[in-house]
């Protein structure tokens, strides 16, 4: 049971990885990018979890309750912005596949083409 | 792709779907492998005692006056990685807004829900009226939201996000034209640049009154206050100004993409 969060995020990064792997489409391939990237939030999260542990947020509870890690938290933060930052500027590069090659399917970008 | 051609011309170098799928099933079994073996030495779940995170825990409140651990994490013990962090986002926005810029061969026309013929049924009264009465909660729950950072969940980063999603609601119920008279885009430039200045000069700052960079240089108030925390208050709201500058901008050039770019008539691609 203990290792279930662990398995989990295995598990999210290699489906990610399967539809990177097998994808189409480049609107899709960047969505199973952020899905890769999800396994990450959760292997994170997952280290820095204490049985019963509260948020570390200390506006309402005592000082020394037992809480969980803020420094994964924080990372996982970072993590989310720099997510949304690459899929951002991918979706871009995606838009000028489209404007360029008039597909979005990856097998028919032909680097020589254009 | 000209129609003569389809989706089964294929070069002889290409690997064929089946072929990509089977090596994965091999290569992806001997990850997951790996990653199991990997993370079984890893602490149980629930059975963390990393050193730093529960020693910020014990000292954050009384040594910075944050109640909010992450923030005083994010904006105060690893305040230079977060100026790294901020920074990563700028430059992809930067990338983005060179990637979409306007081509030699684009041109920007009327809106496309203006062009003539087209019929455009547009928001209904419902999707307006929510939308407009959820505009100035949306920037009041962003203010909040960034205002309490270090204080209670939140902080620059997702209020920053909250006050862009304002925009959405203006697209969604309104015009685009309308979108773009609330969403002048040299301000929205100053606001990004603003946030991401202010961050490196809250921190400069802290060089003229004798402590190091970025240090917490401000006094600290009382825990759970609005103005306490020092400069990390300061720091959200430099952060959510240029989160919100960040966000808008993005979804102002995917707008303007679909919505007002042509391709300019009789000039080739290229």
């Amino acid at each position: 049971m203990s290792f279930l969060p662990f398995a989990i995020a295995i598990w999210i990064f290699l489906v990610g990885l399967y539809g990177v792997v097998t994808s189409h489409h480049l609107v899709h391939l960047v969505i199973c990018l952020s899905v890769v990237q999800s396994s990450t939030y959760l292997l994170l999260l997952g280290i820095g979890y204490r049985t019963n542990g509260a948020a570390s947020i200390f506006v309402d509870i005592p000082p020394n309750t037992k809480a969980v890690d803020p420094v994964v938290k924080a990372l996982t933060l970072t993590d989310v912005v720099v997510g949304a930052a690459v899929t951002a500027l991918l979706l871009a590069l995606a838009v000028q596949a489209q404007k360029r090659f008039g597909t979005l399917d990856p097998d028919e970008l032909d680097p020589l083409r254009d | 792709m000209s129609p003569g051609e389809g989706p089964a011309r294929r070069r002889d170098s290409e690997i064929s779907l089946a072929t990509r799928r089977r090596l994965f099933l091999v290569s992806g079994a001997v990850l997951a492998a790996l990653m199991t073996w990997a993370l079984a030495g890893m602490p149980a779940f629930g059975d963390y005692h990393g050193i730093y995170g529960l020693l910020l825990n014990r000292v954050a409140v009384p040594q910075e006056h944050a109640t909010n651990v992450i923030t005083a994490v994010n904006f105060d013990y690893r305040g230079f990685d977060t100026l790294g962090e901020e920074f990563i986002l700028f430059a992809a926005v930067l990338g983005l807004a060179l990637i979409l810029r306007e081509r030699r061969d684009e041109e920007e026309g009327p809106p496309d829900d203006d062009a003539v013929g087209r019929q455009v049924s547009g928001a209904s009264v419902a999707v307006r009226l929510i939308t407009v009465a959820l505009v100035g909660p949306t920037v009041l729950l962003a203010g909040y939201i960034i205002a309490h950072g270090a204080i209670t969940p939140g902080g620059g980063f997702q209020g920053g996000v909250i006050a862009a999603t304002a925009l959405l609601f203006v697209y969604l119920g309104g015009e685009y034209l309308a979108l773009r008279r609330i969403r002048p885009l040299p301000l929205v430039e100053i606001t990004k640049a603003t946030g991401a200045a202010g961050f490196v000069l809250i921190g400069i700052a802290g060089l003229i009154w004798g402590v190091a960079f970025l240090d917490n240089w401000l006094p600290k108030g009382t825990p759970g206050d609005v103005f306490s925390a020092g400069t990390m208050q300061l720091l959200s709201v430099a952060v959510g100004f240029e989160i919100t500058g960040g966000f808008v901008l993005i979804l102002s050039e995917f707008l303007d993409q679909t919505i007002v770019l042509r391709r300019r008539r009789g000039v080739r691609s290229g």
